[in-house]
């Protein structure tokens, strides 16, 4: 009999008040009664709708039944044979918009916490050997670049497969966005390595410090007979608004605000790469990135922090969970409002931000309504530090390297439904194709690409 | 892991290193730089590559203890590794075509970068005039090198205790007054000292070069900490320079910048040394 409870079992969380200053991780997740009785909850439907909102397919009934039963091993498995990355998935995933939209417990209540389930599998199984089917080695050869969630997916999927697999990283650490972009307290760092260690134990092969496009061009990893690439680059420069101020001491992109923390550890101290301790903030942006940039100023001791949305509550991109985690740990949003100049003391510093007040027009090209000004309606705000999480454009590392792969205008690489470039036996996917997008969606790509690959090197043979 | 296969004090503060790096060492050109990470808690600090061997598979960095970084980086010794170089990154130098005579001013530890230039300049057969300049003579480094590598090389010193009693920029002026007729002048040092060395070129309308040294973090192009302001718009020194157009650099913004962690730096450098400097 499901346990017919129409809300979600609580999770755990850490207090606001005391998590708003610590960069440990906010939600503690499941007991393993807490989740055999959310697990209880799934009616097991025979038409599966929540699968149909995953983009790697996680066999979600199949892994719940298991985890109903207690048989945690078995779930996790059943998670493990679409989706390499299942700790990460489980913390991050907007699960709002995919699978738990679909669920059938959703329409009279709240859905499954499906992804609270997959997070407790994975915790649950951390450190424990699992046994993987790996097919037999090929004697292929493929190389990823970038190490991030797509790279890192792509690669988890071939070397299944059984092919020899390199991936190479630009950074001094694999993980991309997952090490250098989303914080520590929304995703440890110790269980994205731990997720990287069960890949590279699969046979991946990681080398970092290695820029590809620079160090070695895409035409160069093909005559050391890799049979074929996977670009997972990731994001790029950081935009800005093109307003007055951007060059102030205490102007950030998001991306190097969040690098510094959670890449460079700046938030330790005895780690050597600084950062600004600033009193007031704002940030600017409705994303994940500036959800993430606010509550880790917050940690870093601010007493002021505002987040600035151009459009209203309804329109923010962010993770439910994450406006919700934000709200309460006392982030300010000022919505429908937007910066028009940064304002700088004598010294060059920040010292303040000036916005104008929007309203809602017409939705604009990508169904938004886009924001318009109310004239005469701007306002001042008493700041040190401005973050910028306005998003990223392509890195050019490669496109500017790499004849014959072709770009859009937004310089983001053109792919087909099966993720291959322009560029023979070259791959694609995540924010590389995309512009910034989310993890799970980069992930999806890297899946598609694995098999495109494997398909096309077959093909050849 | 990266070893230091050779290490030579070039002065007091200035010390050379050689790394192996092979893969770095087979791309590396003039004008490109590394992103090197002493160890785990090191930051990640860009350092111009000052010479590479593609036989011997190692790169040159030549630095000057002034942080907490390089404070760290300068007690690695011969044979001990670094964790993490990254690189050749950035644009490698573009000179102007069919150049025929080049003025190379170096600024103190700027000498390092400015040096391999010159030597390129020089072994492409254009005349180079090497104007180096230093606080004084004990801080005097590359010489035999610097003049190798030019056709005639002028040193300067702040206090006249060698060479010319002056500034670069007095000495490159006095070279252009008296008809040294520069397709191109690159100069390489202090922000200031590029900055006075733009004014002095832009009347006499001569391309000028500079070799710019915003704070980075990634150095690949995802950070955006590295912006400067170029003929009025925002350029990544990471990914489009580090060399710039000297006549449109708004260096006074640079400068501002690059003081971000002043303080900061302060904090760690007493760590180091127990409170003494």
């Amino acid at each position: 009999m499901p346990n017919m409870d129409p809300k979600k079992t609580p999770i755990p969380e850490q207090d606001p008040a005391v998590r708003a200053r610590n960069f440990k991780e906010v939600s503690l997740g499941y007991s393993e009664e807490q989740a055999v009785r959310e697990a209880q909850r799934c009616l097991n439907c025979k038409n599966r709708p929540c699968m149909s909102g995953c983009p790697v397919s996680v066999r979600i009934p199949e892994f719940i039944e298991q985890v109903a039963k207690g048989n945690f091993e078995e779930a996790y498995k059943i998670i493990k044979t679409t989706n390499s990355l299942p700790a990460v998935c489980g913390r991050v995933c907007p699960q709002e918009r995919q699978c738990e939209s679909k669920c059938v417990r959703g329409i009279k209540g709240e859905p499954v916490g499906i992804g609270r389930l997959e997070r407790f599998c994975a915790d649950h199984m951390r450190g424990k050997p699992v046994e993987q089917e790996i097919a037999p080695a090929n004697g292929h050869k493929v190389a990823i670049v970038g190490a991030g969630p797509a790279g890192l997916t792509a690669a988890g999927d071939l070397v299944k497969m059984g092919y020899d697999v390199t991936v190479y990283e630009a950074f001094h650490t694999a993980g991309g966005v997952l090490m250098y972009g989303i914080p520590e307290f929304r995703l440890p760092k110790a269980i994205v390595q731990s997720e990287i260690d069960s890949l590279e134990a699969m046979g991946v092969k990681i080398m970092t410090n290695m820029v590809i496009g620079k160090v070695l061009s895409v035409d160069e990893l093909f005559d050391m007979d890799y049979e074929a690439v996977f670009i997972g680059s990731g994001a790029g420069l950081p935009r800005f608004m093109d307003i007055p101020g951007e060059e102030l001491v205490g102007v950030y992109s998001a991306n190097e605000f969040l690098t510094r923390i959670n890449l460079m550890k700046a938030y330790l101290d005895d780690h050597y790469t600084p950062i600004i301790k600033a009193k007031r903030v704002a940030v600017v942006g409705g994303g994940n990135v500036a959800m993430d940039s606010a509550r880790s100023a917050m940690r870093l001791g601010a007493e002021k922090v505002y987040i600035i949305y151009r459009r209203s509550m309804q329109e923010l991109p962010a993770r439910a969970e994450e406006v919700h985690h934000a709200r309460e740990e006392g982030i300010e949003f000022l919505f429908l409002s937007n910066p028009t100049k940064i304002i700088g003391d004598d010294k060059g510093h920040v010292c303040g931000i000036e916005c104008i007040k929007m309203e809602l027009g017409e939705p604009d090209a990508t169904g938004r309504r886009s924001p318009v000004e109310i004239a005469g309606s701007e306002f001042e705000l008493d700041i040190d530090t401005a973050i910028m999480a306005l998003g990223t454009s392509p890195n050019p590392l490669l496109r500017m390297t790499t004849p014959g792969l072709e770009v859009n205008k937004r310089g983001t690489l053109i792919v087909d439904e099966n993720e291959c470039t322009s560029k023979q036996g070259v791959f694609a996917g995540g924010d590389a194709v995309t512009g910034a997008a989310t993890v799970i969606l980069a992930m999806g790509a890297g899946k598609k690409a694995a098999a495109a690959m494997d398909q096309y090197i077959r093909n050849k043979k | 892991m990266f070893k230091i296969l050779k290490k030579r004090k070039l002065n007091e503060q200035v010390v050379l290193i050689v790394i192996e790096a092979p893969f770095i060492a087979a791309k590396a050109e003039p004008g490109q730089f590394v992103i090197v990470r002493c160890d785990e808690l090191g930051e990640r600090v860009p350092f111009t590559i000052s010479d590479y061997d593609r036989d011997a598979g190692t790169i040159s960095i030549i630095y000057q203890i002034v942080g907490a970084s390089t404070m760290r980086l300068a007690q690695l010794e011969e044979g001990d590794s670094i964790l993490d170089v990254a690189g050749p990154l950035g644009m490698a130098t573009e000179y102007v075509e069919g150049a025929k005579r080049v003025a190379v001013v170096g600024g103190g530890v700027g000498c390092a970068i400015a040096y391999p230039q010159a030597k390129k300049l020089h072994g492409m057969g254009v005349r180079v005039d090497m104007i180096a300049g230093f606080r004084n003579k004990d801080l005097i480094i590359l010489e035999d090198e610097m003049r190798a590598a030019s056709e005639q090389l002028y040193i300067c010193t702040d206090d006249g205790s060698y060479g010319f009693n002056g500034f670069v920029t007095d000495q490159l002026k006095a070279l252009i007054e008296g008809g040294a007729e520069y397709d191109e002048v690159i100069a390489i040092g202090p922000v200031p000292m590029m900055k006075f060395i733009c004014q002095v070129t832009k009347p006499y309308g001569i391309k000028t070069l500079v070799s710019l040294n915003p704070i980075m973090v990634d150095g690949t192009g995802m950070c955006g900490c590295c912006r400067v302001r170029v003929g009025g718009k925002i350029r990544y020194a990471c990914v489009e320079g580090p060399d710039f157009d000297g006549h449109e650099v708004d260096f006074d913004e640079l400068m501002r910048r690059n003081s971000t962690y002043k303080e900061h730096e302060k904090d760690h450098i007493c760590r180091l040394t127990g409170g003494v400097r």
